[in-house]
């Protein structure tokens, strides 16, 4: 991935600067509150369509807040409000008028721990579309096909499709998750810490996955692994916590340019392990 | 997103809201008899209730005045009998239950807890009926205590238990490591720390036996003389609504609401008491941790 | 532990000595006594009920479950069927109303009910249960009746009066009474175990069915009730085998009549009633036999219904625990 960027003051401009690419998402000065709390402090990026973009930073720096804001999934936290706007396509978010339940519709996400419902694997790939009024058996069994095996699932559970989505290893049920997740065609994917309570070769399978969904979707990815925000990643994101114990993102950048050539001192110690 | 996702995208959104006000409506219904029981037992009890009605014996239909002083006696014997027997075995039996989880007799306690509880009060009668006054051959105080020992044990045993394992086990361990034994430990640290959990216990086995009627009509059997002899039967508040609300008599009726004013009183103040103990325990043991 | 301190006194009947010496054996054959008399309660009653209860078995046999001759004046003979339907018919209508409404308490208490509401309301739903029930019964004969219930009765049978099941002529204490108390003094047990089996689903089930855009009805009706489906159903149940043994209020409500109809706006009775009514006038050995012999299916029901009940809760945790380890 070649770098286009130039060293510029602002991070915002940063971004914006680079060409021929769709913006999907923006974060406008973004600050969470939990109650009088301030979570996260101002935070700005720009989102581009069908790219990775990692969120990186030591536990309790407001990554996962962060994260959560995106699809206003906050906002089942009593007492959480926030400051600033989210745009996806251009529109806001953050208004009165505006169908949460659509906008979650629209923006996937994937949980740091595996949670497949109690139901078959079928149901729990179809649960989205029902949702949204599939309900034809064909056209769901197509849907769970194709998600299954974007997923890279379908081959190891096509015969066991009525099988409990417990039933399965932590692995393939995060991966039923995202199975989940991508099958009402969201546009895009949240994932928060997906492959941190699993093995190696899970974790593995995961960020190939990752790589092979990029080409229809825009993912943000939140990971306290920085091989992985490195491997996988176009963007990153570096948070770090302030004085007021509130989450602020010190650099944002290409992904090479923040694990080779950082700006600030602090992701410098950060990535290169000389943090705290 | 075409015509016919929006239109079902406002249904979802329909059912949504008529489904949870449903269940805001539901819990409303659920807590209007609660109000409309005491609000009636104050309207219709309140009128009733002076100093006689507390020291006098019941009179007479006809007869005006008189009271209940004759259940409160019975009632305060068959409780306290009740309670000399529940709380040494409850409170004992709720540390094995705390303390041995795993053992087989353990497990059996707690699942012999649940099937005491679910058993209904009237079978218990029959069986204190069988067990002593069939022998004995008459109803007797001694035997409507037993009955409410019976009622009160898997309450007390519960309690104990579940505020024993709210106790840290820093705390236990702390008294072993000091060389204190098991029972000195359980005694001087766990049972004292737990004690509100007993206490919290014993006042709801209090309220729940107090008012029992079912049993006491084949071991108290009720009494309309003072009675203090445990040989003789006695009667108990409930007991006395009971008789008083389903004879035919107005001014029986109005009694039957008097008494039930003073019950109700009673239950309602040792469940107020034995929440806020539970609620101060709370408090106690989040600010150990 | 002692046991570590003093190793050097390592011979058993030392260890023996010393244990006694700290009181440590004493203390646990009291706990383990206590525990063990709890236990013989237990099996004391079903012992009792059986041994008190020979006469009749012996005369009647298991007929008794199936007749409905209840004639202790002149044939001395006895069936218990009319009260067995008795409270089988008071107890499903009771759960017909008290389900969707403690269920759906439950929901808004786990759910909905914003914090500062929560625990004041669950409070007021367990002093429902506090309520005694011979007080249910004077406000049911007195209060609930007059105003509530003969006017549905009243109406059901002017507008569904050609079903044998709503056949008058109607009274004031009648089955449908009973069922309708009954429902009351169930809503706090079933609502109570509800709310707990609600808060004891992980959030991460919640959060994945909110993350695809279901709306809230739809996450508690495709995810938690699925979810919960055991643990509710032992609600249920429990909330049943309240309703089974509940004897003074019903007594004070359902008229007490050995009514054959199918008619729920007439008297009738329920096993817990009809031991309550005639249990001391029961004048011959048989007579007594018989009462005592529906005390004993009484105690059968319930039995079976906790064992159920306790087996469905449990597996509920059973599961949380093992997801909260996976």
């Amino acid at each position: 991935m070649q770098s286009p960027l130039q060293i510029q003051t602002s991070l915002k401009e940063n971004i914006l600067d680079s060409e021929n690419q769709n913006i999907k998402m923006q974060i406008e000065n973004l600050s969470i509150f939990y109650r009088d709390f301030r979570a996260v402090a101002n935070v700005s990026m720009t989102i581009y369509a069908k790219k990775i973009v990692a969120i990186i930073g030591p536990s309790g720096c407001g990554k996962s807040t962060l994260l959560r804001s995106f699809n206003r999934m906050n906002d089942l936290v009593s007492g959480s409000h926030i400051e600033g706007q989210v745009y996806l396509d251009g529109e806001p978010l953050y208004e009165r008028n505006v169908d949460v339940v659509d906008v979650r519709r629209r923006i996937g996400m994937v949980f740091q721990r595996p949670n497949p419902f109690p139901k078959s694997i079928y149901d729990n790939v179809a649960y989205g579309p029902r949702l949204y009024g599939v309900n034809r058996k064909s056209d769901l069994d197509e849907i769970v096909e194709r998600s299954l095996k974007q997923a890279a699932l379908w081959d190891e559970v096509k015969n066991k499709l009525h099988q409990s989505g417990l039933s399965i290893s932590g692995g393939q049920q995060q991966r039923l998750c995202i199975a989940r997740a991508i099958a009402v065609q969201p546009e895009v994917i949240l994932m928060d810490e997906p492959a941190s309570a699993l093995d190696p070769i899970s974790t593995l399978k995961i960020e190939e996955l990752m790589h092979e969904i990029v080409k229809d979707y825009t993912i943000i990815i939140v990971t306290h692994n920085m091989q992985q925000a490195a491997r996988v990643s176009n963007y990153t994101a570096m948070m770090m916590i302030d004085e007021q114990r509130a989450g602020r993102m010190i650099e944002f950048n290409d992904t090479n340019i923040i694990f080779t050539n950082p700006k600030d001192k602090r992701t410098e110690d950060y990535v290169t392990g000389r943090f705290g | 997103m075409n015509r016919f996702s929006a239109r079902r995208q406002n249904w979802r959104k329909v059912i949504n809201i008529v489904m949870l006000s449903f269940t805001g409506l539901a819990t409303l219904l659920v807590v209007t008899p609660l109000i409309w029981i005491i609000g009636y037992v104050i309207r219709e009890g309140l009128p009733a209730i002076n100093l006689q009605f507390f020291t006098e014996l019941p009179t007479p239909v006809g007869v005006s005045g008189g009271g209940i002083a004759n259940a409160l006696v019975g009632s305060l014997m068959t409780v306290s009998l009740g309670l000399i027997i529940a709380v040494p075995v409850g409170t004992l039996a709720g540390v094995y239950a705390a303390t041995h989880p795993d053992q087989p007799l353990g497990t059996l306690l707690r699942f012999g807890t649940d099937v005491i509880s679910g058993v209904p009060s009237i079978v218990m009668g029959i069986f204190a009926y069988t067990l002593i006054v069939l022998p004995q051959r008459h109803f007797s105080a001694f035997s409507g205590g037993i009955v409410l020992a019976f009622i009160m044990v898997p309450t007390i045993v519960r309690s104990t238990e579940e505020m024993i394992r709210l106790v840290p086990n820093s705390l236990r361990e702390g008294s072993l490591a000091l060389g204190a034994a098991e029972w000195k430990t359980s005694l001087s640290v766990i049972l004292p720390a737990a004690l509100n959990g007993v206490i919290t216990g014993v006042m709801l086995a209090i309220a729940r036996a107090a008012g029992e009627a079912a049993p006491m009509l084949f071991t108290a059997f009720g009494n309309p003389f003072m009675n203090t002899d445990f040989n003789q039967p006695v009667s108990t508040l409930p007991h006395m609504i009971f008789v008083y609300a389903i004879a035919p008599y107005d001014d029986w009726r109005a009694k039957a609401w008097a008494t039930a004013l003073v019950l109700i009183t009673l239950v309602l103040l040792l469940n107020v008491a034995a929440r806020l103990l539970v609620w101060w325990r709370g408090r106690l043991f989040k600010s150990l941790k | 532990m002692n046991a570590e301190l003093h190793k050097d006194q390592s011979s058993f009947g030392a260890r023996v000595r010393n244990a006694w010496q700290h009181g440590d054996r004493l203390y646990r054959l009291l706990l383990t006594v206590a525990a063990l008399l709890v236990m013989i309660l237990v099996i004391g009653i079903g012992y009792e009920l059986w041994q008190n209860s020979a006469l009749s078995r012996q005369a009647f046999g298991w007929k008794f479950l199936i007749t409905s001759d209840w004639d202790p004046a002149l044939n001395e003979t006895f069936g218990a069927l009319p009260f067995i339907l008795g409270t089988l018919i008071t107890s499903f209508i009771a759960l017909l109303a008290a389900i969707p409404l403690g269920i759906g308490t439950a929901i808004f208490l786990a759910e909905l009910a914003p914090d500062w509401l929560r625990e004041p309301l669950g409070f007021l739903v367990e002093l429902l249960a506090a309520v005694p029930s011979v007080v249910y019964g004077l406000w049911g004969l007195f209060v609930y009746i007059p105003v509530f219930v003969r006017p549905s009765a009243e109406f059901l049978n002017k507008s569904l009066g050609f079903l044998p099941l709503f056949e008058g002529p109607v009274f004031g204490p009648s089955r449908l009474a009973a069922g309708l108390l009954l429902a009351i003094m169930v809503f706090p047990t079933i609502t109570a175990i509800s709310r707990d089996v609600f808060r004891a689903i992980p959030n991460s089930q919640r959060e994945a069915a909110m993350a695809m855009g279901a709306t809230r009805w739809e996450m508690i009706y495709q995810v938690l009730i699925p979810y919960g489906t055991s643990g509710l159903l032992g609600a249920i149940i429990l909330g049943l085998g309240r309703a089974l043994g509940e004897t003074i209020a019903v007594t004070m409500v359902i008229g007490n009549n050995l009514d054959l109809s199918a008619s729920l706006l007439r008297p009738g009775y329920t096993m817990a009633s009809i031991i309550a009514n005639e249990f001391t006038e029961a004048t011959f050995d048989l007579y007594l036999n018989a009462l005592i012999e529906i005390g004993l299916i009484l105690f059968a029901m319930t039995l079976l219904i906790n064992i159920i009940a306790r087996l469905l809760i449990w597996r509920v945790s059973q599961r949380t625990k093992a997801e909260v380890r996976a």
